[in-house]
């Protein structure tokens, strides 16, 4: 393995209380009457993206925001459920600042930065003042004031929700923000335009190439500084609970630019999806955590038992969660529960017509509770879970498997949320910042907010700010048309194979690799196998790919092979990482490393660092980088759940 | 499962269109229609066709991307749904489905079964937001909702922006939509300040874009969230009372 110079996260000095107060102060400022002389580019409108628009808007910087979306409003970030962590104490249980950052940084099994997650607590509380303030509709208590629920991972009532729309209301009161400024000129909307090549000059970034959607156009856009807000990578696995259009494109071109990508093997599996029901399924369908609470996992006792779930006898049933951890029992953290499920599928005891899947029964709670209390709970989980089934949930116990649904890497950034390039900034999931080997439930709607709304627009005037009296690169210049003349080749490369087999085919291809060998349980064995697999398939999909139609229209089939061709080698650098870190942490389980119990076994001495991959050419060997990690407030220890 | 399908296919926007038919065997009822519109795509492909274009992206019945009219009906016959979320079980072996994109004059056809949806961004763009620079906010639990209050407010923000109110009304009309956003923002204290340039300001963008209401109530019946034309009657009320309310006066309470 090459290994290069050591990465610094630029972490102001001083006590952690300290640090984001005494930084905002130490920062170079731009006046209210300069802003207007800098042009930022923001890629993505999520909550990260759509937040800092805004932000930066109501600054007075000129903002482009470019989106693949018809509209702003329709990003991912609108399909979380559950709802978003705030260090608020309004239930006066004892939480503080500090506390959401101790469980943030152990939930994360300690492979995050202390200082940006001790941020990250102190900004959460002002999230949820400015989202009140926008009209978001919180779940209130009957005295007008807001309520809150609890969550996986913490012993605080912290989580703020709107119904089990959260992500939803939070994402249209950031586009309403955006839209403002929109309306007043400060932020110019590029819809339908797909990200495809990062360009630099001198070493800083400086603008981006996009392809048109509609037209096939390419474009040139050109700015002081360049923002990705462009989310996470779960789709590498084909099947995931993001969107269908979810991508890593924007990503990967900044890392084959010299950007750095950080942890890209840290992935989290949600344990509560609805399985797959054949061949064809396009996308997985995460059900709230929350069901746990009063549903019951088993199996049957029997490899292989084809008897519906009625027929099996209570003694004849496996309430495996309940047995193996009793103090816990089916409200293990997501990552146990997600390996206990596999490890019944894989040994013959899965459920359901394709055996893919385990029960997660609500007959007992109904018997407890009566129909109306857990219809009054979870109605619109189990109406949805109806829809998608045609199972009625009451009646029969609900089927399960874990899916991919976040992932934790993302582009390096150091403590202002920059890249290792100049000028280039990555915001919410794309980064690979506060969340660790892990994430805690509701706290990626936090990230996202908090790095769009408070931290880039207080930490990017420090870069701006030297730069006042310049212009922006002209798109006239060479490295626009070089950049520009990529992304036309790459085009034409990929309409021009003429072979057999569909984009779809080779994403499916490419998923099944990744989730049988860099999934919810990795070997060196089963990595070196992907290591394989991978380029092999690459080969096959440059020479047998076709795609029909032509690159000036509407060409939804040219835009996916665009993306399955940045995962095809997306997805090595990920396996690679993997492979790399001989120890287990968070989502990233090596069977070899494992406690006597079944438990993730973290080696502090030798991996407790930030991996940062550098590129260095298609299926060669990137160079690692590392930032150690120091923990000086939250000391290290070891998860236990029995 | 097998099935007749006639889809409406259309190069661009000022291309003319048609429909084809398209003869589908072996449909899983598991399916979602999303998922038959893919299997069939992958057909086409393999026969040297051009894909069926259509929008779609969660796939879960929140982002409102998917749009299309399925048997004259938009998102299809199954109530509080959006298209991707109807699976082929609601249909029977042997059905003729016709599948159509929106069909309103503010929503121009992209390509086949995807339509340009921007003028509702334009709407909200026009008024459809509380101004509140990032930063400036009170604490939050100053602002005290009554718990009424923040749920019916809720049950006009879920709106999904997907547009089949304006597909199914006969006008081609989004005061369903317009009426949602806006009461959500006008039933909050937080929206008192601007309510009443709000009301006046989104629907004379709405205006420009869209036809006029006459109470059909399609657009409620078509709605996959259910949002209840009660919204339609507080937009009304809020556009009328702009008209003659002393703004000096706002600040009071009775």
């Amino acid at each position: 393995m090459k290994i290069g110079s050591e990465l610094d996260g630029n972490v102001p000095s001083g006590a952690i209380e300290t640090k984001w107060s005494q930084h905002k102060f130490d920062v170079k400022l731009v006046n209210p009457a300069n802003k207007r002389k800098f042009r930022v580019l923001v890629v993505g409108s999520g909550l990260a993206g759509a937040s800092a628009a805004a932000s930066l808007g109501e600054l007075g910087y000129q903002v482009t925001m470019i989106t693949y979306h018809d509209s702003p409003r329709r990003a991912h970030s609108i399909a979380a459920q559950g709802g978003i962590n705030a260090a608020k104490n309004y239930h006066n249980d004892g939480d503080s600042v500090y506390r959401l950052f101790y469980d943030t940084v152990k939930g994360g099994d300690f492979r995050a930065r202390e200082a940006n997650v001790h941020r990250l607590a102190e900004v959460s509380v002002n999230i949820i003042d400015q989202c009140v303030a926008q009209g978001v509709p919180f779940g209130r208590e009957y005295g007008g004031l807001l309520d809150n629920r609890s969550f996986g991972g913490a012993q605080v009532s912290r989580t703020f929700y709107a119904r089990g729309q959260t992500g939803q209301q939070l994402l249209l009161g950031a586009y309403q923000a955006l839209a403002k400024q929109i309306h007043l000129g400060t932020v110019e909307l590029h819809n339908r335009e797909d990200m495809l090549e990062l360009v630099t000059h001198e070493g800083r970034a400086v603008g981006v190439i996009t392809r048109s959607l509609i037209t096939g156009e390419i474009h040139s856009y050109s700015g002081h500084a360049v923002v990705l807000a462009t989310g996470g990578y779960s789709n590498v696995f084909f099947l995931s609970t993001n969107a269908k259009q979810s991508n890593a494109s924007a990503i990967w071109r900044a890392h084959k630019k010299g950007a750095y990508l950080a942890n890209p093997c840290y992935t989290q599996i949600h344990p509560t999806c609805i399985p797959a029901s054949d061949e064809f399924q396009s996308k997985l369908t995460l059900m709230s955590e929350s069901l746990r609470n009063d549903g019951r996992i088993w199996v049957s006792k029997e490899a292989g038992d084809g008897r519906p779930a009625g027929q099996i006898p209570e003694d004849e049933r496996d309430y495996y969660l309940e047995r193996r951890y009793p103090a816990f029992g089916n409200l293990v953290p997501r990552d146990i529960a997600s390996r206990a499920a596999k490890r019944e599928v894989d040994e013959g005891h899965g459920v359901g017509p394709l055996k893919n899947g385990v029960y997660l029964d609500f007959a007992e709670s109904i018997g407890r509770l009566g129909r109306h209390t857990i219809e009054e709970r979870y109605g619109n989980l189990f109406q949805m879970y109806e829809r998608i089934t045609g199972e009625d949930p009451y009646v029969m116990p609900m089927r399960i498997y874990p899916a991919v649904h976040y992932t934790m890497g993302g582009l390096w950034v150091d403590y202002d949320l920059m890249s290792n390039i100049p000028g280039l900034y990555v915001l919410g999931e794309a980064n690979f910042s506060d969340h660790g080997a892990n994430r805690l439930g509701a706290s990626a709607l936090m990230q996202g907010l908090a790095d769009g709304y408070f931290v880039l627009p207080a930490t990017i005037s420090n870069y701006l700010a030297p730069q006042l009296g310049t212009q922006p690169v002209s798109t006239d210049d060479p490295v626009f048309a070089e950049a520009e003349q990529s992304v036309r080749d790459r085009t034409q490369q990929l309409l021009g194979i003429n072979g057999s087999r569909s984009v779809d085919w080779f994403h499916r291809e490419l998923g099944k690799i990744v989730w049988d060998n860099c999934g919810m349980a990795r070997t060196a064995e089963s990595l070196d196998t992907a290591l394989r697999e991978i380029p092999a398939l690459r080969d096959e999909f440059w020479k047998d790919l076709r795609v029909l139609g032509d690159e000036e229209s509407f060409n939804q089939s040219l835009e996916r092979a665009a993306r399955v061709a940045d995962y095809m080698e997306f997805a090595e650098l990920m396996v690679y990482d993997a492979r790399h870190r001989e120890e287990s942490c968070g989502g990233h389980f090596r069977v070899e490393h494992q406690t006597e119990e079944g438990e993730a076994k973290r080696d502090d001495d030798n991996f407790a660092y930030a991996a940062g991959w550098e590129f260095s050419g298609v299926g060669e060997e990137p160079t690692l980088h590392k930032e150690p990690l120091h923990f000086d407030y939250v000391h290290l220890t070891q998860r236990s759940y029995k | 499962m097998h099935l007749k399908l006639q889809i409406w296919r259309q190069a661009g926007p000022t291309a003319p269109g048609a429909f084809e038919h398209y003869d589908m065997a072996n449909v899983s009822p598991d399916m979602s229609f999303l998922e038959m519109i893919d299997v069939l795509n992958e057909q086409l492909l393999a026969d040297g066709k051009e894909p069926i274009a259509f929008d779609h992206d969660c796939r879960e019945g929140i982002c409102g991307s998917c749009s299309m009219m399925i048997n004259g009906r938009a998102h299809g016959p199954e109530r509080g749904t959006a298209t991707c979320q109807l699976h082929m079980r609601k249909f029977s072996d042997g059905d003729s489905i016709v599948v159509e994109p929106w069909r309103a004059a503010a929503f121009p056809i992209v390509k086949d079964l995807a339509v340009d949806r921007s003028a509702f961004d334009r709407i909200i763009e026009a008024g459809g937001y509380i101004s509140v620079s990032t930063g400036s906010a009170p604490d939050a639990n100053l602002i005290p909702v009554p718990k009424e209050v923040s749920e019916t407010a809720m049950d006009a923000a879920q709106c999904i922006g997907c547009a089949a109110c304006v597909a199914a009304c006969p006008n081609g009309a989004a005061q369903l939509f317009t009426a949602a956003k806006m009461s959500h923002l006008n039933l909050l204290p937080q929206g008192q300040p601007e309510r009443y340039e709000r009301a006046v300001a989104m629907v004379e963008e709405m205006e420009k874009h869209f036809g006029s209401c006459t109470n059909h109530g399609e657009c409620e019946a078509a709605c996959p969230k259910e949002i209840s034309i009660d919204f339609i009657a507080m937009m009304n009320r809020d556009y009328v009372k702009a008209q003659l309310k002393n703004r000096r006066l706002l600040g009071q309470t009775s």
